[in-house]
C-alpha cells in the first residue's frame, strides 16, 4: 500500500478507539437527560443560539480566555497546548493535502514528514514547513511550562496543583512525550532528507547520518505509540475534558441547567472539569484550615468515577457553599449545584410537609411592601428595627411579614439535600407571600434573598435591603448625612457571589461616610465561616475562618466594619474589638431628620 | 374542675438497660459536640418551628438520647433546618448536624451515593 508503514497502526487504532468510546459515552449521557433538559434540546437545537456557542467554544476550549484573565501565565500554558495543537492539526491537514503524492490517508497528515521526503522548494512549501515548526515550538513551550508547573507551581502563580491519580499521571506522561517525540522524529528525518524547517532541520543536523538512520523508525514508532496511549486513555482520565467542554458549552447555551438529581447534563459537567485546580487556591477550607480533600475538583472526580462512596459523602458535606470555587472555575461549571446533588438525601418522605404554615395565610398588605427579615434577623433585632426606621423616614408603607414568627426560606434544607421537603416549604412560603398582596418583598438576609430570587417564582419584585436602601437614596426619598466615619465592607457570600450585588452597598456607604478598600473584596471576599452550607465544621474551625475574614476587614483600621447579612454580623461581633454593624443600622443612624 | 393552667405530666418511665442505644452511640460519634448539651432548652425557646407548633427540639434530642425513638421521625419533619437553635446554644452543640443525623438514623434514606 502506498503511503503506509506498519508504525502508523497504533495511531490508527488509537484514533478509532477514541471515537468509539467517546461516542458511546456521549450517547449514554444524552439518554440520561431529564425531561426538561430533553425538551430544551429539542426546542433550541437549531436556533441561533448556536452562534454564541461557537464563539464561546473557540474562546474557551482553544484560547482559554477565562483562565488568561485570571492568570495569564497559566492561560498561556493552556492556550499554547490547546490552540497550538489544534493549529498543528489544521495546518498539517492543509499542508499534507497539497503535498502528498498518491493516495491520501488521514494518518498522512500526522506523519507528513515521513511520507513526504522532498525538501520544500516553492514558496508555499517553505512557508508551510516553517509555519509547522513554529507551531510545534509554540506547543512545546506550553508543555515546558506544564512541566515547570508540576515541579514548582508558584512560578505559574498557583499555590498548589491538583493531586492526581495514577491513571492521570500515566496519561500525562504520554501527552508530554508526544511533542518532544514529534520534534525528534521530524528532526532525524530532516537530517536524512533535508525536509525540515528552522527548528527540526537545525536540531536534526546535530545528529550524524548513521545515528539518524538508526533512530528514524524507532522514533516515529514511539511517536505513534504515544498518540495511541494518549487517545485510548483519554476517555477514562481528566483529558476527557478536551471534547466534553465543547458539548457542555453547547448544551449550556441551549439553556440546560442542573436538576436536583444527577442527570446526563451533570455527567457532561463532571467530565468537562480539567482538574486545573483553580478551585483550590481560594477555598477557605484549604487556605485557613488546611483541609485538602474536599474541594470541588476532588468531589467532581469522585462523583465521576462513582467510587469511594464514603469519600463522596464526606467531601460533599464539608463545604461552606461560599461560591468561591464556582466563581473561579474557568469552565464555569455549576459547582454549587453539583455539591447539592452530592448531598441528595433521596425522596423517602412523600407527605406534604409544613402544613402548619397554612393558617398563617390571609394577611392583607395591599399597597404596602412586605418586609421579610428572615430567621436569622430574629436573632439580630436591631437590623429589623433599623429597617423599620428607614421605611418610616422614607415614608414607605410596610408590613413586617415575619415579625413575630420566623419562617425559613428553605435554603438550608435545599443545601443539605432534603429536596422534597425544601420544595414543600417553598410552596408554603410562596403561597403565603402571594396571598398578602404586597407590592414588593424586601429581605434583610442574603440567604433568603438568593433563594427568593433563584428558586421562587414570586409575582412581586424582590429586593435585598442594600438594594432597596440604595434605591431610596437615589430617588431622593431618603436623605442621609455624610460624615467622616470610615467603613470597610464585607461582601456576604450569598449576596455577592450568590446574586452579584456588589455596587449598591458601596454606593450607600459612600453616601454616608468614607469607604476604605480591603485586600480581598467583591468576588474574592472571604466567607465569615458561619455559612449555613456547612454542618460539619467545629466551632473552633469556624472561629479560625472568621478570624481570617476579620483580619482582612480590620486591616485598614475602619471605624465600623459593615456587613449586610445577619449571620456575618453575628459571626464578626464576638471576634473583634472593632464596631460591627449591618448596613441598615449605619444608614438608620445617619438618616437626616425631616422637619 | 377549675383549670389553673397546670397539668400533671404522665410519668415517662422506661428501662434504660433495655433501650437500644446503638443509634445514640452513632449519633454521638457523628456529632461529638452533643456530649456538651446541658439540657437548658435554649434551642427550644428560639425554635422557628415551635412558633407555629408544639414541636420541642430539646425533648426530641433528649428522648432520642435515651433510646426512645418512637414517633421522633414524624416530629423531626416539622423542623425547617433554619439553624437558629445552633446559633443560640450556649454549649456550642451543632444542632443542625444533630438534627440531620437523627433524621438519617431514624429514616435511613436512599442516599444517592
Ligand atoms: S472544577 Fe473548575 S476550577 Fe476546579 S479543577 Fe475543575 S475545571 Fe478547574
Ligand atoms: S464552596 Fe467554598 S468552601 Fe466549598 S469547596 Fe468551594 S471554595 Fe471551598
Ligand atoms: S453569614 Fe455571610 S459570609 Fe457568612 S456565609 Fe452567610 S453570607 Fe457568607
Ligand atoms: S440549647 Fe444547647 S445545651 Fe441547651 S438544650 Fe439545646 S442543645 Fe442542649
Ligand atoms: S433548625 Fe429546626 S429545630 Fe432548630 S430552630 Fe430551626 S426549626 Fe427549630
Amino acid at each position: 500500500m502506498a503511503n503506509f508503514h506498519p508504525f502508523v497502526v497504533p495511531f490508527v487504532l488509537g484514533t478509532i478507539g477514541l471515537f468509539i468510546i467517546c461516542g458511546y459515552k456521549y450517547v449514554r449521557w444524552i439518554k440520561q437527560f431529564d425531561r426538561k433538559q430533553q425538551k430544551l434540546i429539542k426546542k433550541n437545537m437549531f436556533s441561533t443560539r448556536i452562534f454564541p456557542a461557537i464563539k464561546e467554544m473557540f474562546n474557551e476550549c482553544l484560547l482559554h480566555l477565562r483562565i488568561t484573565k485570571k492568570n495569564w501565565r497559566l492561560g498561556y500554558m493552556h492556550r499554547s497546548i490547546a490552540f497550538g495543537w489544534f493549529l498543528l492539526i489544521v495546518v498539517g491537514a492543509i499542508e499534507s493535502r497539497i503535498g502528498i503524492k498518491g493516495p491520501f490517508h488521514f494518518w498522512c497528515a500526522i506523519f507528513y514528514r515521513f511520507f513526504h521526503h522532498n525538501p520544500p522548494i516553492n514558496g508555499t512549501e517553505v512557508f508551510f514547513t516553517q509555519l509547522m515548526d513554529l507551531l510545534l515550538l509554540y506547543v512545546l513551550s506550553g508543555i515546558f511550562l506544564a512541566f515547570v508547573k508540576k515541579i514548582h507551581s508558584r512560578i505559574l502563580g498557583m499555590k498548589r496543583t491538583t493531586k492526581h491519580t495514577v491513571m492521570d499521571t500515566t496519561v500525562k506522561v504520554a501527552l508530554w512525550s508526544i511533542f518532544p517525540l514529534r520534534l525528534l522524529s521530524e528532526s532525524v528525518t530532516a537530517r536524512l532528507y533535508a525536509n525540515g524547517g528552522f527548528l527540526t532541520q537545525t536540531l536534526g543536523d546535530l545528529f550524524s547520518r548513521p545515528v539518524a538512520q538508526a533512530l528514524e523508525l524507532p522514533l516515529w514508532s514511539l511517536y505513534s505509540l504515544a498518540l495511541c496511549i494518549f487517545f485510548l486513555m483519554l476517555p477514562f482520565t481528566r483529558y476527557m475534558h478536551i471534547f466534553t467542554e465543547v458539548f457542555l458549552i453547547y448544551f449550556r447555551k441551549l439553556g440546560l441547567r442542573d436538576s436536583v438529581k444527577m442527570t446526563g447534563y451533570t455527567k457532561f459537567e463532571l467530565s468537562a472539569c480539567s482538574r486545573c485546580g483553580m478551585c483550590i487556591d481560594r477555598c477557605p477550607l484549604y487556605n485557613t484550615l488546611d483541609i485538602n480533600d474536599v474541594q470541588s475538583v476532588y468531589l467532581l472526580r469522585n462523583l465521576r468515577n462513582l467510587e469511594h462512596h464514603q469519600d463522596i459523602l464526606a467531601a460533599g458535606k464539608n463545604c461552606l457553599m461560599c461560591h468561591q470555587c464556582a466563581e473561579d472555575c474557568p469552565v464555569d461549571i455549576d459547582l454549587m449545584s453539583i455539591r447539592r446533588i452530592s448531598r441528595d438525601k433521596g425522596d423517602t418522605d412523600m407527605a406534604d410537609n409544613y402544613r402548619y404554615l397554612d393558617p398563617v395565610k390571609g394577611f392583607n398588605a395591599i399597597g404596602r411592601v412586605a418586609y421579610f427579615g428572615g430567621c436569622m434577623t430574629q436573632l439580630t433585632p436591631t437590623i429589623s428595627e433599623s429597617m423599620k426606621a428607614i421605611f418610616e423616614a422614607a415614608g414607605v408603607k410596610y408590613w413586617h411579614l415575619d415579625g413575630d414568627r420566623a419562617i425559613c426560606c428553605g435554603r438550608p434544607l435545599m443545601q443539605q439535600g432534603f429536596n422534597k421537603q425544601a420544595a414543600d416549604l417553598r410552596r408554603k412560603v410562596s403561597e403565603l407571600i402571594s396571598s398578602c398582596n404586597a407590592t414588593a418583598l424586601i429581605t434583610s438576609c442574603p440567604i433568603c434573598y438568593n433563594t427568593f430570587k433563584h428558586e421562587y417564582h414570586l409575582p412581586i419584585p424582590v429586593y435585598h435591603h442594600t438594594e432597596y436602601i440604595d434605591m431610596l437614596i437615589h430617588s431622593g426619598k431618603l436623605s442621609v448625612n455624610k460624615s467622616d466615619t470610615t467603613f470597610t465592607y464585607h461582601d456576604p457570600c450569598d449576596l455577592g457571589r450568590g446574586t452579584g450585588i456588589y455596587e449598591q452597598p458601596r454606593e450607600v456607604l459612600k453616601a454616608i461616610g468614607q469607604l476604605k478598600q480591603i485586600s480581598a473584596e467583591k468576588e474574592n471576599s472571604v466567607c465569615c465561616g458561619m455559612n449555613l452550607g456547612n454542618t460539619v465544621l467545629s466551632l473552633d474551625q469556624q472561629t479560625k475562618l472568621r478570624d481570617k475574614s476579620l483580619q482582612i476587614l480590620t486591616e485598614p483600621n475602619p471605624d465600623v466594619v459593615v456587613t449586610a447579612c445577619p449571620m456575618c454580623k453575628k459571626a464578626f461581633k464576638h471576634g473583634t474589638e472593632a464596631n460591627v454593624k449591618d448596613i441598615a443600622e449605619v444608614v438608620a443612624s445617619s438618616v437626616r431628620n425631616v422637619e | 374542675m377549675a383549670n389553673f393552667g397546670f397539668t400533671i405530666k404522665k410519668t415517662r418511665s422506661f428501662n434504660l438497660s433495655q433501650a437500644d442505644l446503638r443509634k445514640v452511640n452513632k449519633l454521638l460519634e457523628e456529632v461529638p459536640s452533643y456530649r456538651l448539651c446541658i439540657g437548658c432548652g435554649g434551642c427550644t425557646a428560639t425554635c422557628s418551628a415551635r412558633q407555629f407548633t408544639d414541636f420541642d427540639i430539646r425533648k426530641v434530642h433528649n428522648t432520642f438520647r435515651r433510646g426512645q425513638y418512637d414517633k421522633l421521625a414524624e416530629e423531626l419533619r416539622k423542623c425547617m433546618l433554619c439553624g437558629k437553635c445552633t446559633l443560640v446554644c450556649p454549649r456550642g452543640v451543632n444542632l443542625r448536624s444533630l438534627i440531620i443525623n437523627m433524621r438519617q438514623l431514624l429514616t435511613p434514606s436512599n442516599e444517592t451515593f
